[in-house]
Protein backbone atom coordinates (compact mmCIF):
# COMPACT_ATOMS: atom_id res chain seq x y z
CA UNK A 1 0.00 0.00 0.00
CA UNK A 2 1.50 3.78 -0.97
CA UNK A 3 -0.70 5.89 1.56
CA UNK A 4 0.56 9.52 1.66
CA UNK A 5 -1.52 12.18 3.81
CA UNK A 6 -0.80 16.17 4.68
CA UNK A 7 -3.89 17.82 5.63
CA UNK A 8 -4.99 20.61 8.15
CA UNK A 9 -8.46 21.26 9.67
CA UNK A 10 -9.59 24.17 12.10
CA UNK A 11 -12.16 23.21 14.78
CA UNK A 12 -14.10 25.37 17.05
CA UNK A 13 -16.01 23.21 19.71
CA UNK A 14 -17.57 26.03 22.45
CA UNK A 15 -14.89 28.58 23.00
CA UNK A 16 -12.18 25.81 22.37
CA UNK A 17 -9.96 26.19 19.17
CA UNK A 18 -8.11 23.08 17.97
CA UNK A 19 -5.62 22.72 15.12
CA UNK A 20 -5.25 19.51 13.00
CA UNK A 21 -1.88 18.97 11.73
CA UNK A 22 -1.72 15.62 10.10
CA UNK A 23 0.59 14.52 7.58
CA UNK A 24 2.77 11.51 7.08
CA UNK A 25 3.12 8.70 4.39
CA UNK A 26 4.02 5.39 4.16
CA UNK A 27 4.28 2.10 2.02
CA UNK A 28 3.38 -0.51 5.16
CA UNK A 29 0.26 -2.48 5.37
CA UNK A 30 -0.34 -2.04 9.07
CA UNK A 31 -0.05 1.42 10.72
CA UNK A 32 -1.09 2.73 14.02
CA UNK A 33 -2.64 6.21 14.53
CA UNK A 34 -0.96 6.96 18.54
CA UNK A 35 -1.55 8.63 21.08
CA UNK A 36 -3.71 10.43 23.81
CA UNK A 37 -7.44 11.38 23.48
CA UNK A 38 -7.91 14.49 22.07
CA UNK A 39 -4.57 14.19 20.13
CA UNK A 40 -6.37 14.42 16.32
CA UNK A 41 -5.82 10.41 15.97
CA UNK A 42 -9.76 10.18 14.72
CA UNK A 43 -10.49 13.01 13.38
CA UNK A 44 -7.14 11.92 10.78
CA UNK A 45 -9.36 8.59 10.48
CA UNK A 46 -12.97 10.35 9.87
CA UNK A 47 -10.95 12.79 7.08
CA UNK A 48 -9.42 9.16 5.42
CA UNK A 49 -12.98 7.65 5.07
CA UNK A 50 -14.47 10.98 4.41
CA UNK A 51 -16.16 11.66 7.23
CA UNK A 52 -14.76 14.63 7.62
CA UNK A 53 -13.35 17.62 5.13
CA UNK A 54 -10.03 18.93 6.10
CA UNK A 55 -9.79 22.31 5.03
CA UNK A 56 -6.88 22.28 2.86
CA UNK A 57 -4.53 19.27 1.77
CA UNK A 58 -4.52 16.32 -0.04
CA UNK A 59 -5.27 12.38 1.01
CA UNK A 60 -3.86 9.88 -1.70
CA UNK A 61 -4.41 5.48 -1.34
CA UNK A 62 -1.90 3.68 -4.08
CA UNK A 63 -2.33 6.64 -6.59
CA UNK A 64 -5.28 7.53 -6.02
CA UNK A 65 -6.38 11.36 -4.79
CA UNK A 66 -9.33 10.56 -2.01
CA UNK A 67 -9.21 13.90 -1.37
CA UNK A 68 -7.29 17.38 -2.67
CA UNK A 69 -8.00 20.60 -1.61
CA UNK A 70 -6.02 22.67 -4.29
CA UNK A 71 -7.56 20.59 -7.41
CA UNK A 72 -10.27 20.13 -5.80
CA UNK A 73 -11.56 16.74 -5.11
CA UNK A 74 -13.41 15.43 -2.41
CA UNK A 75 -14.49 11.77 -2.90
CA UNK A 76 -17.50 11.30 -1.31
CA UNK A 77 -17.51 8.59 1.15
CA UNK A 78 -19.44 6.16 -0.68
CA UNK A 79 -16.98 5.93 -3.24
CA UNK A 80 -13.75 5.62 -1.66
CA UNK A 81 -14.20 2.45 -0.50
CA UNK A 82 -12.69 1.95 2.87
CA UNK A 83 -13.91 -0.59 5.77
CA UNK A 84 -14.73 1.74 8.60
CA UNK A 85 -14.78 -0.08 12.17
CA UNK A 86 -16.30 2.22 14.36
CA UNK A 87 -15.26 2.97 18.49
CA UNK A 88 -18.86 1.20 19.37
CA UNK A 89 -19.07 -0.40 15.95
CA UNK A 90 -21.96 1.71 14.95
CA UNK A 91 -23.95 -1.41 14.61
CA UNK A 92 -27.26 -0.71 13.14
CA UNK A 93 -30.15 -1.45 16.09
CA UNK A 94 -33.13 -2.45 13.90
CA UNK A 95 -31.24 -4.88 11.53
CA UNK A 96 -30.15 -8.12 12.57
CA UNK A 97 -26.24 -9.83 12.46
CA UNK A 98 -27.12 -11.00 8.97
CA UNK A 99 -28.68 -7.73 7.53
CA UNK A 100 -25.96 -5.72 9.66
CA UNK A 101 -23.50 -8.06 7.23
CA UNK A 102 -25.00 -7.86 4.41
CA UNK A 103 -25.95 -3.98 4.93
CA UNK A 104 -23.36 -2.92 1.90
CA UNK A 105 -23.88 -5.48 -0.37
CA UNK A 106 -28.03 -4.78 -0.72
CA UNK A 107 -29.40 -2.09 -3.15
CA UNK A 108 -31.83 0.16 -1.77
CA UNK A 109 -34.59 -1.47 -3.29
CA UNK A 110 -34.56 -5.29 -3.58
CA UNK A 111 -32.60 -7.64 -2.64
CA UNK A 112 -28.68 -9.28 -2.28
CA UNK A 113 -27.64 -11.09 -4.71
CA UNK A 114 -27.05 -14.64 -4.73
CA UNK A 115 -23.36 -14.38 -5.18
CA UNK A 116 -23.72 -11.74 -2.13
CA UNK A 117 -26.11 -13.58 0.20
CA UNK A 118 -23.16 -16.85 -0.46
CA UNK A 119 -20.36 -13.77 0.41
CA UNK A 120 -22.25 -12.97 3.76
CA UNK A 121 -23.37 -16.40 4.83
CA UNK A 122 -19.26 -17.31 4.25
CA UNK A 123 -18.26 -13.61 6.50
CA UNK A 124 -21.02 -15.02 9.17
CA UNK A 125 -19.09 -18.70 9.37
CA UNK A 126 -16.03 -17.28 9.51
CA UNK A 127 -16.62 -14.73 12.47
CA UNK A 128 -18.43 -17.32 14.09
CA UNK A 129 -21.73 -15.45 14.21
CA UNK A 130 -24.21 -18.57 12.59
CA UNK A 131 -25.67 -18.59 16.25
CA UNK A 132 -26.25 -15.20 16.35
CA UNK A 133 -26.90 -14.26 13.02
CA UNK A 134 -30.79 -13.88 13.41
CA UNK A 135 -30.36 -11.60 16.60
CA UNK A 136 -30.17 -7.77 16.83
CA UNK A 137 -26.96 -6.39 18.04
CA UNK A 138 -28.28 -5.15 21.43
CA UNK A 139 -28.47 -9.19 22.08
CA UNK A 140 -24.59 -9.68 21.27
CA UNK A 141 -21.82 -10.00 23.81
CA UNK A 142 -19.14 -7.52 23.36
CA UNK A 143 -17.20 -9.74 21.01
CA UNK A 144 -19.86 -10.83 18.86
CA UNK A 145 -20.03 -7.01 18.48
CA UNK A 146 -16.99 -6.40 17.06
CA UNK A 147 -16.72 -9.56 15.19
CA UNK A 148 -19.98 -8.06 13.48
CA UNK A 149 -18.55 -4.84 12.81
CA UNK A 150 -15.69 -6.72 11.11
CA UNK A 151 -17.42 -8.59 8.96
CA UNK A 152 -19.86 -5.77 7.99
CA UNK A 153 -16.56 -3.98 6.99
CA UNK A 154 -15.47 -6.45 5.08
CA UNK A 155 -18.54 -7.48 3.08
CA UNK A 156 -18.19 -4.69 0.40
CA UNK A 157 -13.86 -5.67 -0.40
CA UNK A 158 -12.73 -2.83 1.02
CA UNK A 159 -8.84 -2.12 -0.14
CA UNK A 160 -8.20 -0.94 3.20
CA UNK A 161 -9.27 -1.25 6.92
CA UNK A 162 -10.09 1.55 9.44
CA UNK A 163 -10.08 0.90 12.99
CA UNK A 164 -10.74 3.23 15.89
CA UNK A 165 -9.54 2.21 18.86
CA UNK A 166 -11.40 -1.04 18.17
CA UNK A 167 -10.95 -2.82 21.73
CA UNK A 168 -11.99 0.00 23.69
CA UNK A 169 -15.12 -1.48 24.27
CA UNK A 170 -14.13 -4.79 25.87
CA UNK A 171 -12.50 -5.79 28.49
CA UNK A 172 -9.08 -7.14 29.18
CA UNK A 173 -9.45 -10.96 28.98
CA UNK A 174 -11.68 -10.47 25.82
CA UNK A 175 -9.11 -7.69 24.21
CA UNK A 176 -6.35 -10.03 24.39
CA UNK A 177 -8.35 -12.52 22.41
CA UNK A 178 -9.34 -10.32 19.94
CA UNK A 179 -5.95 -8.64 19.15
CA UNK A 180 -5.38 -12.78 18.37
CA UNK A 181 -8.08 -13.19 16.00
CA UNK A 182 -7.74 -9.36 14.57
CA UNK A 183 -4.18 -10.20 13.38
CA UNK A 184 -5.88 -13.70 11.77
CA UNK A 185 -8.41 -11.79 9.81
CA UNK A 186 -5.86 -9.10 8.59
CA UNK A 187 -3.47 -11.97 7.51
CA UNK A 188 -6.31 -14.00 6.00
CA UNK A 189 -7.56 -11.40 3.72
CA UNK A 190 -4.72 -10.08 3.45
CA UNK A 191 -5.97 -6.37 3.44
CA UNK A 192 -3.70 -3.02 4.96
CA UNK A 193 -5.18 -1.82 7.71
CA UNK A 194 -4.82 2.02 9.60
CA UNK A 195 -5.91 1.59 13.67
CA UNK A 196 -6.07 4.41 16.14
CA UNK A 197 -5.20 3.21 19.41
CA UNK A 198 -4.47 5.00 23.11
CA UNK A 199 -3.06 1.69 24.02
CA UNK A 200 1.12 1.04 23.61
CA UNK A 201 0.03 -3.06 23.42
CA UNK A 202 -1.61 -2.71 20.32
CA UNK A 203 0.68 -0.66 19.00
CA UNK A 204 3.55 -3.54 19.83
CA UNK A 205 1.07 -5.97 18.25
CA UNK A 206 0.05 -4.56 15.26
CA UNK A 207 2.09 -1.75 13.90
CA UNK A 208 4.50 -1.57 10.74
CA UNK A 209 5.00 1.63 11.35
CA UNK A 210 3.36 3.61 14.37
CA UNK A 211 2.58 7.91 13.62
CA UNK A 212 2.70 9.50 17.08
CA UNK A 213 0.13 12.59 17.40
CA UNK A 214 -0.05 15.19 20.12
CA UNK A 215 -2.50 18.33 20.67
CA UNK A 216 -3.97 17.52 16.95
CA UNK A 217 0.15 17.00 15.48
CA UNK A 218 2.08 14.44 14.25
CA UNK A 219 5.21 14.48 16.99
CA UNK A 220 6.95 11.27 15.65
CA UNK A 221 6.69 8.59 13.08
CA UNK A 222 8.81 5.11 13.55
CA UNK A 223 8.82 2.27 11.20
CA UNK A 224 8.77 -1.24 13.41
CA UNK A 225 11.24 -3.10 11.02
CA UNK A 226 13.93 0.29 10.97
CA UNK A 227 13.77 0.06 14.91
CA UNK A 228 14.58 -3.69 14.85
CA UNK A 229 17.24 -2.97 12.20
CA UNK A 230 19.19 -0.32 14.24
CA UNK A 231 18.98 -3.22 16.99
CA UNK A 232 16.75 -0.78 19.44
CA UNK A 233 13.95 -2.28 21.07
CA UNK A 234 10.45 -1.72 19.90
CA UNK A 235 9.21 -1.69 23.35
CA UNK A 236 11.46 0.68 24.49
CA UNK A 237 11.03 3.02 21.98
CA UNK A 238 6.86 2.95 22.60
CA UNK A 239 7.79 3.91 25.68
CA UNK A 240 9.66 6.87 25.13
CA UNK A 241 6.64 7.98 22.74
CA UNK A 242 4.25 6.87 25.41
CA UNK A 243 6.28 9.36 27.06
CA UNK A 244 6.45 11.93 24.79
CA UNK A 245 2.67 11.54 23.43
CA UNK A 246 1.50 11.89 27.16
CA UNK A 247 4.05 14.44 28.58
CA UNK A 248 5.40 12.29 31.47
CA UNK B 1 -83.44 6.37 22.43
CA UNK B 2 -85.92 6.28 19.43
CA UNK B 3 -84.09 9.65 18.16
CA UNK B 4 -80.69 8.27 18.44
CA UNK B 5 -81.31 5.25 16.88
CA UNK B 6 -83.47 7.71 14.04
CA UNK B 7 -80.00 9.50 13.90
CA UNK B 8 -77.49 6.96 13.56
CA UNK B 9 -79.57 5.30 10.32
CA UNK B 10 -80.53 8.59 9.37
CA UNK B 11 -76.93 9.21 8.25
CA UNK B 12 -76.49 12.86 9.57
CA UNK B 13 -73.11 11.65 11.04
CA UNK B 14 -71.74 9.43 7.83
CA UNK B 15 -71.27 11.94 5.33
CA UNK B 16 -69.46 14.26 7.77
CA UNK B 17 -67.42 10.96 9.49
CA UNK B 18 -66.39 9.92 6.26
CA UNK B 19 -65.31 13.12 4.90
CA UNK B 20 -62.92 13.66 7.78
CA UNK B 21 -61.64 10.71 7.63
CA UNK B 22 -60.61 11.72 4.15
CA UNK B 23 -59.64 15.28 4.72
CA UNK B 24 -57.57 14.14 7.79
CA UNK B 25 -55.72 10.97 6.03
CA UNK B 26 -54.53 13.24 3.12
CA UNK B 27 -53.71 15.96 5.25
CA UNK B 28 -51.86 13.96 7.15
CA UNK B 29 -49.93 11.97 4.75
CA UNK B 30 -48.78 15.61 3.02
CA UNK B 31 -47.67 17.01 6.40
CA UNK B 32 -45.61 14.10 6.84
CA UNK B 33 -44.22 14.16 3.37
CA UNK B 34 -43.38 17.61 3.84
CA UNK B 35 -42.57 17.55 7.57
CA UNK B 36 -40.17 15.12 7.31
CA UNK B 37 -38.23 15.96 4.32
CA UNK B 38 -38.13 19.94 6.10
CA UNK B 39 -37.21 17.87 9.48
CA UNK B 40 -34.58 16.21 7.86
CA UNK B 41 -33.13 19.57 5.97
CA UNK B 42 -32.77 21.32 9.09
CA UNK B 43 -31.18 18.60 10.84
CA UNK B 44 -28.48 17.35 8.67
CA UNK B 45 -27.83 21.08 6.56
CA UNK B 46 -26.73 24.16 8.13
CA UNK B 47 -27.50 26.86 6.32
CA UNK B 48 -28.22 30.35 7.33
CA UNK B 49 -31.43 31.94 8.51
CA UNK B 50 -32.01 28.19 9.75
CA UNK B 51 -33.88 28.81 13.24
CA UNK B 52 -35.96 31.64 11.28
CA UNK B 53 -37.43 29.01 9.11
CA UNK B 54 -37.82 26.32 12.18
CA UNK B 55 -39.75 29.53 13.60
CA UNK B 56 -41.86 29.80 10.50
CA UNK B 57 -42.60 26.10 10.28
CA UNK B 58 -43.78 26.23 13.85
CA UNK B 59 -45.60 28.97 13.28
CA UNK B 60 -48.87 27.45 12.52
CA UNK B 61 -48.90 25.46 15.99
CA UNK B 62 -48.99 29.13 17.66
CA UNK B 63 -51.11 31.37 15.33
CA UNK B 64 -55.15 31.38 15.50
CA UNK B 65 -56.57 28.96 13.12
CA UNK B 66 -58.35 31.67 11.27
CA UNK B 67 -55.44 33.60 10.84
CA UNK B 68 -53.86 31.26 9.23
CA UNK B 69 -57.16 30.74 7.00
CA UNK B 70 -56.90 34.41 6.31
CA UNK B 71 -53.24 33.50 4.77
CA UNK B 72 -54.66 30.58 3.14
CA UNK B 73 -57.50 32.61 1.39
CA UNK B 74 -54.63 35.38 0.51
CA UNK B 75 -52.90 32.33 -1.14
CA UNK B 76 -55.02 30.62 -2.77
CA UNK B 77 -57.98 32.27 -2.80
CA UNK B 78 -59.95 33.44 -6.08
CA UNK B 79 -57.75 36.81 -5.98
CA UNK B 80 -55.33 34.99 -4.28
CA UNK B 81 -51.30 34.97 -5.74
CA UNK B 82 -51.49 31.20 -6.19
CA UNK B 83 -55.53 30.46 -6.49
CA UNK B 84 -55.96 33.68 -9.15
CA UNK B 85 -53.17 31.48 -11.12
CA UNK B 86 -54.92 28.53 -11.04
CA UNK B 87 -58.47 30.05 -11.74
CA UNK B 88 -56.55 31.44 -15.05
CA UNK B 89 -54.68 28.67 -16.35
CA UNK B 90 -56.57 25.73 -15.27
CA UNK B 91 -60.16 27.27 -14.03
CA UNK B 92 -59.56 25.53 -10.56
CA UNK B 93 -60.87 26.95 -6.91
CA UNK B 94 -59.46 25.16 -4.02
CA UNK B 95 -61.87 27.56 -2.08
CA UNK B 96 -65.00 26.10 -0.72
CA UNK B 97 -64.14 22.46 -1.96
CA UNK B 98 -62.98 19.59 0.17
CA UNK B 99 -58.97 19.96 -1.13
CA UNK B 100 -58.93 23.42 0.34
CA UNK B 101 -60.04 21.51 3.41
CA UNK B 102 -57.52 19.14 3.00
CA UNK B 103 -54.66 22.27 2.03
CA UNK B 104 -56.21 24.05 5.68
CA UNK B 105 -55.43 21.03 7.80
CA UNK B 106 -51.96 19.93 6.03
CA UNK B 107 -51.01 23.70 6.94
CA UNK B 108 -52.49 23.05 10.60
CA UNK B 109 -51.54 19.39 11.37
CA UNK B 110 -47.40 20.42 9.35
CA UNK B 111 -45.90 21.50 12.59
CA UNK B 112 -46.70 18.44 14.50
CA UNK B 113 -44.96 16.20 12.32
CA UNK B 114 -42.04 18.51 11.33
CA UNK B 115 -41.04 19.40 15.60
CA UNK B 116 -41.46 15.67 15.99
CA UNK B 117 -39.53 14.10 13.40
CA UNK B 118 -36.56 17.02 13.93
CA UNK B 119 -36.56 15.63 17.22
CA UNK B 120 -36.46 12.19 16.38
CA UNK B 121 -34.34 12.49 13.66
CA UNK B 122 -32.00 14.94 15.83
CA UNK B 123 -31.76 12.02 18.61
CA UNK B 124 -30.25 9.47 15.96
CA UNK B 125 -26.58 8.97 16.21
CA UNK B 126 -24.31 10.30 13.20
CA UNK B 127 -22.04 7.50 13.32
CA UNK B 128 -24.76 4.83 12.10
CA UNK B 129 -25.32 7.63 9.19
CA UNK B 130 -21.58 7.36 8.75
CA UNK B 131 -21.14 3.92 8.86
CA UNK B 132 -24.11 3.38 6.34
CA UNK B 133 -21.73 6.19 3.96
CA UNK B 134 -18.49 3.67 4.52
CA UNK B 135 -20.63 0.93 2.99
CA UNK B 136 -20.89 2.93 -0.29
CA UNK B 137 -24.51 4.21 0.58
CA UNK B 138 -25.52 7.45 -1.07
CA UNK B 139 -27.80 9.98 0.89
CA UNK B 140 -31.11 8.94 0.19
CA UNK B 141 -30.15 5.26 1.27
CA UNK B 142 -28.97 6.26 3.84
CA UNK B 143 -31.99 8.57 4.64
CA UNK B 144 -34.42 5.44 3.75
CA UNK B 145 -32.53 2.45 5.54
CA UNK B 146 -30.79 3.94 8.85
CA UNK B 147 -32.34 7.61 9.51
CA UNK B 148 -36.05 7.02 8.75
CA UNK B 149 -36.34 3.76 10.72
CA UNK B 150 -33.83 4.52 13.42
CA UNK B 151 -36.44 7.83 14.26
CA UNK B 152 -39.78 6.16 12.56
CA UNK B 153 -41.36 5.64 16.26
CA UNK B 154 -40.70 9.54 16.68
CA UNK B 155 -41.93 10.54 13.54
CA UNK B 156 -45.32 7.95 13.58
CA UNK B 157 -46.07 9.54 16.85
CA UNK B 158 -45.88 13.15 15.41
CA UNK B 159 -47.82 11.75 12.29
CA UNK B 160 -50.62 10.30 14.39
CA UNK B 161 -50.85 13.96 16.54
CA UNK B 162 -50.97 15.81 12.93
CA UNK B 163 -53.91 12.93 12.30
CA UNK B 164 -55.47 14.40 15.68
CA UNK B 165 -55.28 17.73 14.57
CA UNK B 166 -56.21 17.75 11.64
CA UNK B 167 -59.47 15.41 12.47
CA UNK B 168 -60.64 18.68 14.76
CA UNK B 169 -59.60 21.39 12.44
CA UNK B 170 -62.11 23.91 12.60
CA UNK B 171 -61.31 27.74 12.13
CA UNK B 172 -58.90 27.67 8.66
CA UNK B 173 -60.77 24.72 7.54
CA UNK B 174 -64.38 26.72 7.76
CA UNK B 175 -62.72 30.01 6.61
CA UNK B 176 -60.93 28.21 3.37
CA UNK B 177 -63.91 25.65 2.61
CA UNK B 178 -66.94 26.99 4.41
CA UNK B 179 -69.32 24.62 5.88
CA UNK B 180 -71.03 23.18 3.31
CA UNK B 181 -73.26 20.44 4.31
CA UNK B 182 -71.97 17.05 2.28
CA UNK B 183 -69.48 19.25 0.54
CA UNK B 184 -67.18 20.05 3.11
CA UNK B 185 -68.64 19.69 6.62
CA UNK B 186 -66.05 17.61 8.14
CA UNK B 187 -67.01 16.55 12.15
CA UNK B 188 -66.53 19.48 13.72
CA UNK B 189 -68.10 21.77 11.73
CA UNK B 190 -71.08 19.60 11.98
CA UNK B 191 -70.93 19.53 15.78
CA UNK B 192 -70.82 23.38 15.13
CA UNK B 193 -73.74 23.66 13.01
CA UNK B 194 -75.63 20.73 14.96
CA UNK B 195 -75.16 22.83 18.16
CA UNK B 196 -76.60 25.69 16.56
CA UNK B 197 -79.61 24.12 15.28
CA UNK B 198 -80.81 23.03 18.36
CA UNK B 199 -79.82 19.41 17.81
CA UNK B 200 -78.53 17.78 20.97
CA UNK B 201 -78.66 14.15 19.82
CA UNK B 202 -76.45 14.63 16.55
CA UNK B 203 -74.00 16.80 18.54
CA UNK B 204 -73.88 13.96 21.03
CA UNK B 205 -72.90 11.16 18.79
CA UNK B 206 -70.63 13.22 17.00
CA UNK B 207 -68.65 14.38 19.75
CA UNK B 208 -68.51 11.00 21.22
CA UNK B 209 -67.07 9.86 17.63
CA UNK B 210 -64.19 12.60 17.93
CA UNK B 211 -63.70 11.79 21.39
CA UNK B 212 -62.89 8.46 21.19
CA UNK B 213 -61.00 8.69 18.23
CA UNK B 214 -58.41 11.25 19.84
CA UNK B 215 -58.34 9.05 23.33
CA UNK B 216 -57.18 6.47 20.59
CA UNK B 217 -54.49 8.43 18.89
CA UNK B 218 -52.92 9.80 22.53
CA UNK B 219 -52.87 6.12 23.82
CA UNK B 220 -51.34 4.97 20.90
CA UNK B 221 -49.00 7.78 20.19
CA UNK B 222 -47.55 7.63 24.07
CA UNK B 223 -47.15 3.72 23.26
CA UNK B 224 -44.99 5.02 20.66
CA UNK B 225 -42.95 6.72 22.41
CA UNK B 226 -42.03 4.59 24.98
CA UNK B 227 -38.78 3.34 24.53
CA UNK B 228 -37.66 0.08 22.66
CA UNK B 229 -33.62 -0.42 21.85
Amino acid sequence: MQFELNITKRMRSGGDAFLLRSHFSTSDRALVLFGPSGSGKTLTLQAIAGLLTPDEGCIKVNGDVLFDSEAGVNTPTRQRNVGYVFQNYALFPHRTVRENVGFGLKPLFGRLSAEDSRRVEELIHLFDLSRVADLKPSALSGGQQQRTALARALATSPKILLLDEPFSALDQPLRLRMRTELSRVLENFGIPMIMVTHDSDEVESFAESVVVYRHGEVVGMHSAKAIAESGQSLTETIREQVAMAYEL
Amino acid sequence: MSSIWSTLTGFHFIDPLMLTLKVAGLATLAAFVLGVGCAYLLSRRNFPFRDVLDAVFTLPLVMPPTVLGYYLIVLIGRRGVFGQWLQEAFGISLMFTWQGAVIAATVVAFPLVFKSARAALESVGPQFEDAARTLGQGELAVFLRVSLPLAFRGVLAGAMLAFARAMGEFGATLMVAGNLPGRTQTLSLAVYSAVQAGDDTLANILVLIISIVCVAILVATSRLLQPKF
